[in-house]
């Protein structure tokens, strides 16, 4: 199989290339290692489209960070996806950090951000009752949003396929070699070639760009744990607000989330290797006595779920977009935050670059950029809810008793792609609630298994030997050891 | 058995109960027998009949029924209750909302979503487990972290086994049933571990269930670390000290496949909560009056979604009482309000029902803080004046109180407040 773009890793910034290179008469590939896309760095990643202030004008992430901003309305529209712009606090509790906040104010103004502005405590406190009497003052960014983050990448991923992308999940590169000026990529089951490689490998790059031969870079995963609060919170503070930022990160945040449930973190430590997704007794300590500082309300009692992701830091700290000593090779590498904000404005670049390498890129007069609105029940007036129930006999039934998910929703994920437990939970939030799947895992695992033709002992929670059940009777017991042809799918390729 | 009704539902009932377990079924009954003529009940299930259904062990009925049963009889002796009575059941169903006009809106496998008038309404929708992350167990997050109430939903209505090896953190009943039950099918059960210096499961569930399948109970100790990549692998068990926080010099590892927590029920209030009902937050459950009534009128509730029981048949107990008094109530024969207030007080973390009255009888729900053995229970007045004193053996929080009050013990307390305490006998200066 040629392609003329291979990129690896289906995480948002391979998402987002992938979707930006359908609209483009090309022949284009992702390998995701994982069993579905999204399931990296991106479903950890805090969900915040930054404001457009925080990184520095003279970086590559400054940059970006303010150009992908402004993708995010569009995007969300066409992908049908949420995303809101709450904007954001970011507060001083001394006199101390004043300089820090002239510095965002001073960054707002160089990247001309419109209606960054400083707020006295006055202001602060009519606006968000909830923060400690100690903030004394803060930068207001009315441009940050907050999204989905793994919606978001499914929505890239589906709008890619439709367009066309050959999308390979569960299909980790094992190694790579250019041949007579084409790219050889090593697949566990399938060797693809490809004129160009696009290195999104999100913690693997530095491995993925050594195996190229073009490793002049290191990642040191730093890992983040990150706490979701009970929706009793919700409401409790309108805007994401964060503490003035230190060097590694822009600290412990207080951020309501898409679906109005208030999540903090997260922390900011070096991992011990590339696997390490532990949450820690000193980790969450660390996020509610920094959270307690900010807003006073939040306690650890209101934990509902806990979870942690690795951020991709690369040697230098700053993204490193751009072609590389081995020709067709190309890296989107060291995406940290705010990756999610720039990954629109990153796939743009990219598509520049493999211009400037010496791609054809001519436009399609049929790329299709909407996707169909995924059905939200619990968001629909009584009537809306009669009506598509009455049209729609998959809309009768609630699976997911929290989050008021129904049948439909669970089905229509798994036509949309889910392919485990974790995907229809996001996708469609059911399991994400406060009894974290005690009441709608079976049904979640019946529906998988009913949709895909398998057996109920065959349902992962997220793949690759995340077996949940065994049968009773001579069923045989998956476990890590089950092939990989049982844990890949290929979708699209055809348009 | 009551799966999803094929009848055609009315477009008012007089009582429309939310949900089909022990407590709707019950409480479905005694609204019909006090003055209801059209009473609905929703359950959510595939088939009415609640929780009890997955409880495929005995012990069931020994108060209500007088011999022992198991969780599928103790159903079918309420379902055949309810179907005698001329009650609509609709299973596969779900309550989405009950607005200020108690208007229902029902989603139904029928008709979709629809509104239902009610006169009046039950609550009865149980309870679900706390999670994991209620008590944020640091580590991974693998597959086989299983509440112990969906692996017994698994194994005993799918005939899926959860995993190999077990490790079951928290001494609730639901834990003590499953150590067992997966030691029938085969699965090691590598311990029970509790954070507490005692077991949180009823006595006889710790005999029948631990000692005699030789399963090791760790009192005063938890699991401090959950390991594994995609599937458990192992959780780092710890003893605790004086202040609760875990010796991890004294921790040890313990390989396993799954890991299966009980450590409590919570009611499940998300409705009652979107109804803006008061709330005890000792109980997490409605405040309710004698006769079952919440802070609106024309609400009753009953069973695990007032506070959690520890036995089924004290769960029908309450269920006949909110039944009747929603049938009292659409017929115009509720009693009269109450006039007395009920108040936790030392070593009782809460009573339900939260009021009393001076002219009926009543059973008084309540439990313990802690274990106490040779005590008093009494009702005070606010001053420490005794009402009425009673001896107890012992008490124990897994264990629930009944008080039985008479009229002649109230009669003078008219528009009081009334405290319970479970106090040492030493300190009450006999």
């Amino acid at each position: 199989m040629l392609y003329d773009v291979l990129i690896i890793g289906g995480g948002i910034v391979g998402c987002a290339i992938a979707r930006e290179l359908t609209r483009y008469r090309l022949r284009v590939a992702l390998c995701e290692k994982e069993r579905e896309v999204g399931f990296g760095t991106t479903k950890a990643n805090s969900g915040i489209i930054h404001g457009g202030h925080h990184a520095a004008p003279g970086t590559l992430k400054g940059r970006l960070e303010w150009a992908g901003n402004q993708r995010w309305d569009r995007l969300a529209a066409e992908l049908g996806f949420g995303f809101r712009r709450v904007g954001e606090l970011t507060v001083a509790r001394s006199a101390a950090e004043f300089p820090t906040l002239d510095k965002l104010l001073h960054h707002a103004t160089v990247k001309r951000i419109p209606g960054v502005e400083r707020w006295e405590a006055e202001r602060i406190r009519r606006e968000e009752p909830a923060l400690s009497p100690t903030v004394l003052a803060a930068v207001y960014a009315p441009t940050t949003g907050v999204v989905n983050p793994y919606e978001a990448c499914y929505g890239l991923a589906e709008s890619a396929v439709r367009n066309g992308l050959d999308l390979l999940t569960g299909f980790p590169v094992e190694r790579l070699h250019q041949e007579d000026g084409l790219w050889v990529v090593l697949t566990p089951t399938v060797v693809l070639q490809a004129r160009f490689v696009i290195n999104a490998a999100g913690i693997d790059a530095d491995r993925v760009a050594a195996s190229a031969l073009a490793g002049n870079f290191d990642i040191r995963p730093r890992k983040g744990e990150e706490y979701l609060l009970d929706k009793r919170l919700q409401g409790l503070v309108k805007r994401v607000i964060f503490p003035c930022p230190t060097a590694v990160s822009k600290g412990i945040l207080v951020i309501p989330t898409f679906d109005g449930t208030i999540m903090v973190g997260p922390t900011a430590e070096e991992a011990g290797d590339r696997t390490d997704l532990t949450t820690s007794t000193p980790g969450a300590r660390a996020v509610f006595d920094a959270v307690r500082d900010l807003v006073p309300g939040i306690s650890e009692k209101d934990v509902i779920a806990q979870f942690a992701g690795l951020r991709a830091v690369a040697t230098g700290e700053d993204f490193i977009i751009g072609p590389t000593s081995r020709r067709g090779f190309i890296n989107a590498a060291g995406i940290q935050s705010p990756g999610l904000t720039a990954a629109p404005a990153i796939a743009e670049l990219v598509v520049d670059v493999l211009r400037d390498e010496g791609l054809t890129l001519v436009e399609r007069d049929d790329f299709m950029p909407a996707l169909p609105r995924p059905v939200h029940f619990a968001a629909l007036s009584t009537m809306e809810q009669i009506a598509l129930s009455l049209r729609d006999p998959r809309y009768r039934r609630i699976v997911c008793r929290c989050e008021y998910v129904t049948e439909g929703e669970v089905l229509d994920a798994i036509a949309r792609g889910a392919a485990t437990l974790d995907g229809i939970k996001f996708r469609t939030r059911a399991g994400m609630g406060r009894c974290q799947g005690g009441f709608c895992t079976v049904r979640c695992m019946e529906l998988l298994a009913r949709s895909r033709g398998m057996d109920m002992a065959s349902v992962t929670k997220r793949g690759r030997g995340s077996w949940l059940v065994y049968e009773r009777n001579g069923g045989t017991l998956r476990s890590s050891d089950s092939a990989p042809e049982d844990e890949q799918e290929r979708m699209g390729g055809e348009a | 058995m009551i799966t999803a009704a094929p009848r055609h539902l009315r477009a008012s009932y007089d009582v429309v109960i939310v949900g089909g377990g022990p407590a709707g079924l019950e409480a479905a009954v005694a609204a019909r027998d006090n003055g209801a003529a059209h009473v609905l009940v929703v359950d959510r299930d595939q088939e009415a009949g609640g929780i009890l259904l997955q409880c495929i062990h005995s012990g069931f009925g020994l108060h209500r029924f007088g011999e022992e049963l198991t969780g599928p009889e103790y159903a079918q002796r309420v379902v055949a209750s309810t179907l005698e009575h001329d009650i609509d059941v609709i299973a596969d169903a779900y309550v989405l909302d009950i607005d200020e006009r108690r208007r229902v809106k029902l989603m139904t496998t029928q008709a979709g979503v629809s509104l239902v008038e009610a006169r009046a309404v039950v609550l009865a929708m149980g309870a679900r487990e706390r999670t994991r992350a209620a008590i944020r167990i640091p580590g991974t997050r693998p597959a086989g972290i299983f509440t112990a109430g969906l692996a017994q939903r698994l194994v005993n209505l799918y005939g899926l086994l959860p995993g190999r090896r077990a490790v079951i953190l928290g001494s609730g009943d639901i834990g003590l049933i499953m150590a067992r039950r997966l030691t029938l099918e085969g699965i090691e059960v590598a311990g029970v571990f509790e954070i507490m210096p005692y077991a949180n499961g009823l006595n006889r569930n710790i005999v029948q269930c631990l000692h005699d399948f030789d399963i090791p109970l760790h009192l005063s100790t938890t699991v401090v670390e959950i390991r594994g990549q995609n599937r458990v692998e192992g959780v780092t068990v710890a003893p605790l000290d004086e202040t609760l926080q875990p010796r991890l010099d004294r921790a040890w590892d313990i390989p396993c496949d799954t890991l299966l927590v009980s450590i409590g029920l919570i009611p499940e209030n998300e409705l009652s909560q979107q109804m803006r009902l008061r709330f005890d937050s000792a109980t997490r459950g409605p405040v309710v009056s004698s006769a079952m009534e919440c802070s609106r009128d024309g609400i009753f509730a009953c069973g695990n979604v007032v506070h959690i029981h520890d036995l089924v048949d004290f769960v029908s107990a309450e269920a006949m009482v909110a039944g009747r008094s929603a049938g009292q109530y659409v017929a115009g024969t509720l009693p009269r309000p109450d006039n007395v207030q009920l108040q936790p007080g030392a070593n009782v973390a809460y009573c339900v029902p939260h009021t009393i009255s001076t002219e009926r009888e009543h059973t008084v729900y309540l439990r313990a803080r802690k274990p106490l053995d040779a005590c008093t229970l009494q009702l005070t007045e606010p001053d420490g004046t005794p009402v009425y004193a009673r001896k107890l053996r012992y008490v124990f929080p897994a264990e629930m109180v009944n008080l039985k009050l008479r009229p002649a013990i109230l009669q003078n307390f008219h528009g009081s407040i009334l405290r319970v305490n479970i106090v040492e006998r030493a300190t009450e200066g006999e």
